[in-house]
């Protein structure tokens, strides 16, 4: 059995706690955005400066300064709050940012995750990758098992330019949930 | 008290040739739009350009690069930006990519009087090549060095004639940091308001850090990614 894709993201919505405060990425974890509900409990962060952030605007009140860091038009929600990036980066070196859902290009079982770029291809820039997963007090990555050539995803050792190192707590793919642990991967839930 | 309200010409006196310019805004929301087109018709070139990711969609910042003028870019993000890539596939921009949250705090230091400060971002990466690694309490830190400009080019939705200014919404981001950092920061403001006008605890970023305010009431403000529901 493998998991779809919106199979993949609901199960990476029970890893949400209630009342906390969640970086998604972008590709699969945007899914997961898309799949909470309106009164979620829980608060968005997104790392070009916001706290609460909301849905999709209804189209007609689109707001060119209010994006997120996928350059979405965005709103914000009751209670949100809005800051530049040097606090914003506060908020996820300094541990108060509770869950970092990534993606990934490969992610070994002792924690490191590579995710930003692939050797001889394009410049990409890591953008805000390194600061999240070094800094989120939780990194949970979703993403397929393998790669579009094949090959796992999962590894022993990332091959690829690291993002950062011991990072990862949990990974949610089509074929489980897996964890890195001291003697290699664990799969705490088959699909 | 002398004014800091310039117009768009005089507010770019001593930005020449080599100079290292800290221009505001994430892609193409919030950016010195008027600004960016002065240096530009100003016709100085060389320059450093510190941005997180160097305009988008041919515009604003991507016109620098289309004309040649930057020689240096410092930021965190390439990303779809064509020109940007252009620019480093033919090795005509040396560019210096540097994580998100170091790029702010580099410039936030050099503005707060520090040299540099440690971070656990980049350790164990290529971000950490040459640089100094400590451990603090059982986990290891990376020296990052302060980065210091000589100008910084953001947008504001108002401004006083002090250079008080206040943001809208995700148009904050790299701005106040950069106008920290720089030793000249020019305002371009969508409204100049007398002094009084803010309640002093709804100042976002205080005047001490701006020398001049240019105010430019129009801005194409184009939508990267309109997403609607």
């Amino acid at each position: 059995m493998s998991w779809t894709k919106e199979q993949m993201a609901r199960r990476a919505l029970a890893e949400i706690e209630p009342g906390s405060i969640v970086n998604l990425g972008i590709g699969l974890p945007t899914l997961v955005g898309d799949l909470l509900p309106d009164d979620a409990d829980v608060w968005l962060h997104s790392e070009n400066g916001i706290l609460g952030m909301g849905p999709s605007p209804l189209a007609g009140s689109e707001d060119p300064q209010c994006i997120n860091a996928g350059k979405e038009t965005v709103t914000i929600r009751p209670g949100g709050s809005t800051f530049g990036s040097h606090t914003s980066f506060a908020m996820i070196r300094g541990g108060h940012v509770d869950l970092a859902l990534l993606g990934a290009l490969q992610v070994a079982s002792n924690g490191d995750l590579a995710n930003w770029t692939v050797p001889g291809g394009r410049t990409m820039g890591m953008g805000g990758a390194m600061d999240l997963a070094a800094g989120a007090r939780r990194v949970v990555v979703i993403t397929r098992f393998h790669a579009r050539d094949g090959s796992p995803k999962l590894v022993d050792r990332c091959t690829y330019p690291l993002t950062a190192c011991g990072v990862v707590d949990r990974v949610i793919t089509d074929l489980g949930v897996f964890d890195p642990g001291p003697r290699g991967w664990v799969q705490v839930e088959a699909a | 008290m002398p004014s800091k309200i310039h117009d768009l010409e005089t507010s770019l006196q001593g930005l020449t040739d080599g100079a290292t310019v800290a221009v505001a805004g994430f892609g193409l929301s919030g950016n010195p739009e008027a600004l960016i087109a002065a240096v530009l018709a100003a016709g100085v070139r060389h320059l450093t350009l510190v941005s997180n990711n160097a305009g988008s969609m041919g515009l604003n910042l991507a016109t620098w690069l289309q004309a040649g003028i930057v020689d240096r870019f410092v930021g965190s993000y390439v990303g779809n930006n064509a020109e940007l890539q252009r620019a480093i596939d033919d090795g005509s921009v040396d560019v210096q990519l540097v994580p998100q949250g170091t790029f702010v705090e580099r410039l936030r230091a050099a503005g707060a009087g520090l040299a540099g400060f440690y971070t656990p971002t980049g350790v164990g990466t290529v971000v950490a090549e040459g640089k100094e690694v400590r451990t603090f309490e059982g986990r290891r830190f990376l020296l990052e060095r302060a980065l210091p400009v000589d100008f910084a080019l953001i947008r504001v939705a108002a401004a006083d004639p002090f250079g008080n200014a206040r943001f809208r919404r995700t148009s904050r981001n790299f701005s106040d940091a950069m106008a920290m950092a720089a030793a000249v920061t020019v305002l371009e403001a969508e409204h100049v308001v007398p002094l009084g006008h803010f309640d002093p605890d709804d100042v976002h970023l205080p005047g001490a850090f701006v020398q001049r305010v240019v105010e430019v009431t129009e801005h194409a403000d184009v939508i990267e990614k309109r997403t609607v529901r």
